[in-house]
């Protein structure tokens, strides 16, 4: 079976130990996500490509449980939608990160929870081929790793 | 500068219309505006229209009389109507105009707002993931509001029942139907911790307001209502905002809490002075956050006030008396006008079964949304 990411510039992919793909502003130093061709606080058009941790804690989080609107391209009606969580996700001293949540229910979010970065499947194209996207887990659900 | 004054208000209903289009809509807004203000179309000397769904709101004109002037239309998200009203509102300020009129005017379909997220400056990706909806963003702003200050998802349905019950009493609004704390609590998730009862919906409506000259007011109205400030701000780096994939660590605050600094310096009055407010209460959590960014309490203080029952129309800081974007929904374009109507009718003394008790004398009117821009007016007697 196939896999794809559903952007290549966003995380790295096939890897064991995937992060995100952030930009650092080589004149300011802040860092956004994902790199963006100009720097949101100087404007400096000089942004370089810098990966951030893989692991983080909740800074706050939300579940998104209606279909949205197009341009969402899940796959799902709305007979077979399933919530899914959404969260801001702090990365060290780099930057929050707005991601999905492996995990949906809300009891078992808390905010300062550590997460760690996931790369799970989106959808299921006609043709068989698995569209892969990133995703924040809480890190006592991490295969072989401990709370 | 030179002192403006408002002179007519008018307002079409919010809510659902069939065929009727926004233009028309927009155009009775106008009608009753100028028959509230005494004049006649042909004394209306510039315009400006809002509106996110029409393309040209000035095509009004053709519905009131093609009389040739100036006509500015403005899109600027959910601040499209304090847009509209600080662009009529400094065209007489600058001495150019004596009279002007700014309309708002929408017609939205069902459900949450969508766009393509390239043009909110989020990457091209963000909304096929899912991520481009303002009700998450608003969702995930009040969860860590909530934890951060001690608000229970008790009082986000205080609010939202508050605003049910204060659209009982307004024949303009949407929703005119009281809900139970209970039902709130218990409708649908929608975006944890708001519920589908907590939210506003996109509809149709429209409202106008006619400015002019503060000197000359009173040759049209024996109660002109002065437009004492209006500030509009976008976010500043470090501010947690919507549409956006990351946030800075380095916290700023919201761009609400500029504007609001900024409009009361411009009114020279405090919160402590302002005695009825229109807060943009696109869900019951950002009524809520909105009252403190907005000077109105400390952080965590709405949950005793909000118990107390002091946000009620009776109650020491009344909010949203005509029932908010909670009960009025949300066509964008007429939204923060209709803000204004509320607010003149109280001044006014003419606001009814929603009269806030004790002659109010000023005024206070805020609006946020996407990408992150707000809009602060402040209104007195």
């Amino acid at each position: 079976m196939t896999q794809v990411a559903f952007h290549p510039d966003v995380f790295t992919w096939p890897s064991d130990d995937p992060q995100l793909i952030g930009g650092r502003c080589a004149d300011c130093e802040s860092i956004t996500f994902p790199r963006p061709t100009s720097c949101a606080r100087c404007g400096s058009t000089s942004v370089e490509e810098h990966l951030l941790p893989r692991r983080g804690t909740l800074w706050t989080f939300t579940t998104q449980g209606f279909l949205p609107k197009e341009p969402y391209a899940g796959g799902e009606t709305n007979e077979t939608f399933q919530p899914f969580g959404v969260g801001i996700v702090e990365l060290g001293d780099d930057v929050r990160v707005e991601s999905r949540l492996t995990e949906n229910d809300p009891a078992a979010l808390t905010i300062g929870m550590e997460l760690e970065l996931r790369v799970v499947p989106f959808r299921t194209d006609p043709d068989g081929t698995v569209v892969m996207t990133f995703a924040f887990a809480p890190v006592e659900q991490a295969a072989g790793e401990g709370a | 500068m030179v002192d403006v004054a408002i002179i007519g208000v008018g307002l079409h209903p919010f809510g659902r219309f069939g065929d009727k289009s926004a233009i028309d809509m927009g155009a009775d807004a106008v009608r009753a505006a100028l028959t509230d203000a005494g004049i006649a179309w042909p004394q209306v000397q510039f315009g400006f229209g809002g509106s996110f769904e029409v393309d040209n709101p000035d095509a009004v004109t053709s519905r009131l009389g093609l009389t040739g002037i100036p006509f500015m239309d403005v899109y600027n998200g959910c601040a499209t109507a304090a847009t509209a009203l600080q662009l009529t509102a400094d065209s007489i300020r600058s001495g150019q105009y004596d009279i002007g009129v700014a309309v708002g005017m929408d017609k939205h379909g069902h459900g949450a707002f969508t766009s393509d997220p390239v043009d909110y400056g989020a990457p091209p990706w963000y909304g096929e993931i899912g991520h481009f909806l303002t009700t998450k963003f608003f969702a995930m702003k009040i969860n860590r509001y909530m934890h951060d200050h001690g608000i229970s998802h008790e009082t986000l349905a205080r609010v939202a029942a508050k605003g049910y019950r204060n659209g009982v009493l307004n024949p303009n609004a949407l929703r005119r139907k009281a809900i139970s704390e209970a039902d709130i609590l218990s409708s649908r998730m929608l975006n944890y911790p708001l519920t589908q009862y907590m939210f506003c919906s996109p509809d149709e409506g429209a409202a106008a307001v006619i400015l002019c000259r503060a000197d000359i007011a009173k040759e049209y109205t024996p109660t002109p209502i002065y437009l004492r400030a209006t500030t509009l701000r976008t976010r500043r780096y470090g501010a947690f905002e919507v549409h956006a994939s990351w946030a800075a660590i380095e916290q700023d605050d919201a761009p609400t809490v500029y504007a609001s600094k900024a409009a009361y310096e411009m009114a020279g009055i405090g919160p402590e002075d302002v005695d009825v407010i229109q807060l943009q209460d696109t869900d019951a959590g950002a009524e809520v956050i909105h009252m403190a960014e907005n000077g109105f309490c400390d952080d965590g203080e709405q949950e005793q006030l909000i118990a107390d029952g002091e946000t009620e129309i009776g109650g020491r800081l009344p909010i949203n008396t005509d029932g908010g974007l909670i009960a009025n929904g949300e066509p964008i374009g007429a939204s923060g006008l209709r803000q204004v109507y509320e607010l003149v009718q109280q001044l006014r003394g003419t606001a009814g079964e929603r009269q806030v008790p004790g002659e109010p004398r000023v005024g206070y009117a805020q609006l946020y949304g996407a990408p992150g821009t707000a809009g602060v007016s402040i209104l007195s007697r």
